[in-house]
């Protein structure tokens, strides 16, 4: 690898154990970012990020402008919602959230004959900003971690008093097979991405400044590069292995720094602080532009897709009209996912809207969604060797059986963060993660409980 | 496209293809080659010790599967155990008691304790066990390799509940034994092609390694173990050697006599019964290794890799315990 620029290193750095996965990504990696044309309705749930649900501030029959905003952030972990697109207010009521549940949201009926050029927003000069504006101020953007949590982006960079951000990270991983919308969005909003990491660290102040980025996306590096040259960015790119889960906050920061986040703390408590590559360019797109968090990048692809694509697409268009812009699923589709095939959701209606957290959307046949026949587990030991967090899931999985709750909070279950590794791996086919999943709810239940009956024993 | 009916289910939508009845047949694949030497070298009697044993393992699987949907028979993991049996067993056996075997090393090595994936310690070694315990005397009964393809050996058609007549009137040792109660060392050439006295798959050394290094190629079997209980062997038995080469063998003939190597790729690289963290694989290897190698020097038995690997079978549930993993980001 000839790279010029501030590559931080020759050799690919990693984090240990950890499982190869076919990536799958050569279906869309190389196909630009498209956009597709604007559709009749969108659908905006109130909540598509962590915490609580906006509030809305339009009524019916408005007329909304596109980069508007339609609703207010209600409390500090929340953030506000924007209109996608020019039209009117059609309703506010229940719809189907893409996680199954009717919830609350706007829905806006697109104006035919407008422009919809984006109306921008009064977002403010960021050289001229103290802390706290800042942070209003991209909270008011709407903006979330576009890694797929969305979590709201101002709560995270709010740092306490009493923490500092020595190492700043944005996360160019995208270690899940299949998606590529980062890998695109690194190589065609490079200047963006670095003008992001910029305005960020004039309010975070990190000393280091990474972008880690695994070297099957060997374009990617080299335009970072390049440009972090040119805008003289003092910013390192980080090559990564190729290797799942290369981008989870953990194991990336171990892969960089070589430290490893004490269980139940967040990156701060170790000076870091992790940020994805989308995140980073919306961010620049709100100072310079006006625009908040109205559209992102979303990869549609998968072996049951027509046209593997990745499309720039409003938030709240309904996945049904972007699977067809995308080619439709073929006739052998036998599931369709949010995310990536690995920690992804199964989604079992195509009329929900495309959220803020929406990553990728994967139409998979029935040779990848094949039923596998569970056999008993047989300690052959390849759950332990993938692990990234050094569990034993063959014995977790073993009392999971059982039922044995407490004894897998002994084994640190609580840490697992269900990468899905094991049940990958695992050639008796035992559903590991999902017994963890139910384990860790089983957990947290009592331990609710235990709290709550011991403050009215008081 | 919409009255496509899409399925549902949670999380990993991936799957790496290896199963676990493929990794059992890998293992029966490779041990085709070592009983082919076997028939070469003990013809028509090794033949029917493998049939048999194999037989009885997979009828015993079948007799105790209470779906009785041969689940448990298709996925080769009996059919290896009858394999594996019949290699610990010398070429002249009785062949009922080979049956015996099957029958005590699948009944009560395996199922009574909830099937595969359950047991503590080796079924074939548990039958082997039980045989040893149960007729001591035929199972220290060898005959030499010989050219006689079509013949039985020995008292492999003893009636049964008979002991059988031994024809040949002689048994010959192997040399394990000739080296514990003679101090007569045996060329290793000859340890390495196979061509001296001892069980069916005691013999061929040369392709046990080559099994070997296919296994652990296929990540099938933890070379940890192989190597951590071959080091030992050599290391321990290699101590002794150098303080008197008179009285004590060398550490090649400990590794390519007797089972040693039979045992280091086939039967202490059991999954089930094997120790599953990393530091704890090398703590069941090492300990392997010195128990064989005790046995063999000072014990009663001329040889001990049986008794070892499963008294390591015995502690490895100790062991996993005591060879936690550290998770991440927690302290030791």
């Amino acid at each position: 690898m000839a790279f010029g620029g501030n590559i931080a290193a020759i050799k690919p750095l990693s984090f240990s154990h950890g499982v190869h996965p076919e990536e799958y990504k050569q279906l869309s990696c190389n196909n630009p970012i498209e956009r597709m044309p604007f559709v009749a309705e969108y659908i905006l749930p109130l909540g598509q990020h962590i915490g609580a649900p906006s509030k809305p501030i339009v009524r019916k029959g408005q007329k909304v402008f596109r980069g508007q905003k339609i609703a207010d952030p209600e409390g500090f972990v929340s953030v506000a919602l924007h209109a996608p697109v020019d039209g009117t207010i059609d309703a506010i009521d229940l719809f189907t959230h893409p996680n199954g549940q009717e919830l609350p949201a706007i829905k806006i009926k697109c104006d035919t004959f407008s422009s919809q050029l984006v109306t921008p927003q009064e977002a403010g000069d960021p050289e001229n900003m103290d802390l706290p504006e800042f942070i209003s101020a991209i909270q008011e953007a709407g903006l979330v971690g576009l890694g797929g949590a969305a979590f709201p982006a101002h709560v995270k960079f709010s740092i306490p008093e009493d923490k500092t951000c020595q190492y700043f990270m944005v996360n160019g991983c995208e270690c899940e097979p299949f998606l590529t919308a980062d890998d695109r969005l690194m190589v065609e909003y490079a200047e963006e991405l670095l003008d992001g990491v910029e305005i960020l660290n004039r309010f975070i102040k990190a000393e280091k400044l990474y972008v880690a980025v695994e070297i099957n996306k060997q374009e990617a590096i080299q335009v970072i590069s390049e440009k972090a040259v040119s805008r003289n960015c003092p910013i390192e790119i980080v090559p990564l292995k190729v290797k799942y889960p290369q981008g989870a906050e953990k194991m990336m920061i171990s892969a960089i720094l070589g430290k490893e986040i004490p269980a139940g703390k967040l990156p701060l408590d170790i000076e870091v602080l992790v940020s994805n590559v989308g995140t980073m360019v919306a961010i620049s797109q709100y100072f310079r532009k006006g625009q908040p968090l109205i559209e992102r990048v979303i990869t549609v692809t998968g072996t049951a897709l027509g046209r593997p694509t990745n499309v720039m697409v409003p938030i709240g268009t309904p996945m049904i009209e972007l699977v067809n812009w995308c080619g439709g699923i073929t006739s052998d589709a036998a599931r369709v996912l949010l995310g990536g095939p690995m920690m992804g959701m199964v989604q079992k209606r195509l009329d929900v809207p495309v959220i803020k957290g929406t990553s990728g959307i994967l139409a998979l046949s029935d040779h990848e969604a094949r039923v596998m026949t569970e056999y008993s587990c047989i300690r052959c030991g390849r759950c332990v060797d993938a692990c990234p967090i050094f569990l034993n899931p063959s014995l977790l999985g073993m009392l999971a059986k059982k039922g044995f709750w407490d004894e897998m909070a002994k084994n640190n279950v609580m840490d697992c963060f269900e990468c899905a590794a094991c049940s990958f791996v695992c050639p008796s086919a035992i559903p590991l993660v999902q017994h963890f999943r139910v384990a860790k709810g089983f957990i947290k239940e009592k331990a609710a409980r235990e709290k709550f009956e011991n403050r009215n024993s008081v | 496209m919409t009255d496509r009916k899409l399925s549902i289910s949670t999380a990993p939508f991936l799957k790496e293809e290896t199963t676990t009845p493929w990794i059992m047949w890998q293992v029966v694949f490779t041990l085709v080659p070592v009983v082919g030497v076997s028939y070469f070298y003990f013809g028509l009697s090794a033949v029917m010790i493998t049939l048999t044993a194999v037989l009885s393992c997979l009828f015993t699987e079948w007799l105790f599967d209470k779906h009785k949907k041969s689940y448990s028979v298709k996925d080769g993991s009996a059919l290896i155990t009858g394999l594996l049996l019949a290699l610990t067993l010398p070429p002249g056996f009785p062949l009922w008691m080979v049956f015996v075997g099957g029958v005590v090393g699948i009944g009560m090595g395996k199922v009574i304790w909830g099937g595969l994936g359950q047991n503590i310690f080796n079924p074939a070694l548990l039958g082997r066990a039980f045989l040893q315990a149960a007729f001591p005397m035929a199972i220290t009964t060898w005959s030499n390799p010989d050219g006689k393809y079509f013949e039985l050996r020995g008292t492999n058609d003893a009636f049964p509940f008979y002991q059988g007549l031994n024809i040949d009137g002689v048994s010959s040792a192997t040399p394990l034994a000739q080296m514990k109660f003679d101090h007569i060392g045996t060329d290793l050439k000859a340890l390495l092609m196979g061509s001296t006295g001892g069980s069916l798959g005691e013999t061929c050394g040369a392709l046990l390694l080559l099994a070997m290094a296919y296994l652990i190629y296929k990540r099938i079997i933890n070379w940890h173990i192989t190597a951590s209980i071959m080091l030992t062997v050599v290391t321990f038995s290699g101590i002794f050697y150098l303080i008197d080469p008179a009285i004590y063998p060398s550490p090649w003939f400990m590794v390519f006599s007797g089972g040693l190597l039979l045992g280091a790729v086939y039967m202490a690289t059991d999954l089930v019964t094997s120790p599953i963290t990393p530091k704890g694989i090398w703590v069941y290897g090492i300990g392997i290794g010195i128990l064989t190698v005790l046995i063999r020097i000072w014990g009663g038995l001329p040889e001990g890799v049986m008794y070892a690997i499963l008294l390591m079978n015995a502690a490895t549930p100790l062991i996993n315990r005591y060879t936690k993993i550290r998770t991440f980001g927690h302290q030791k």
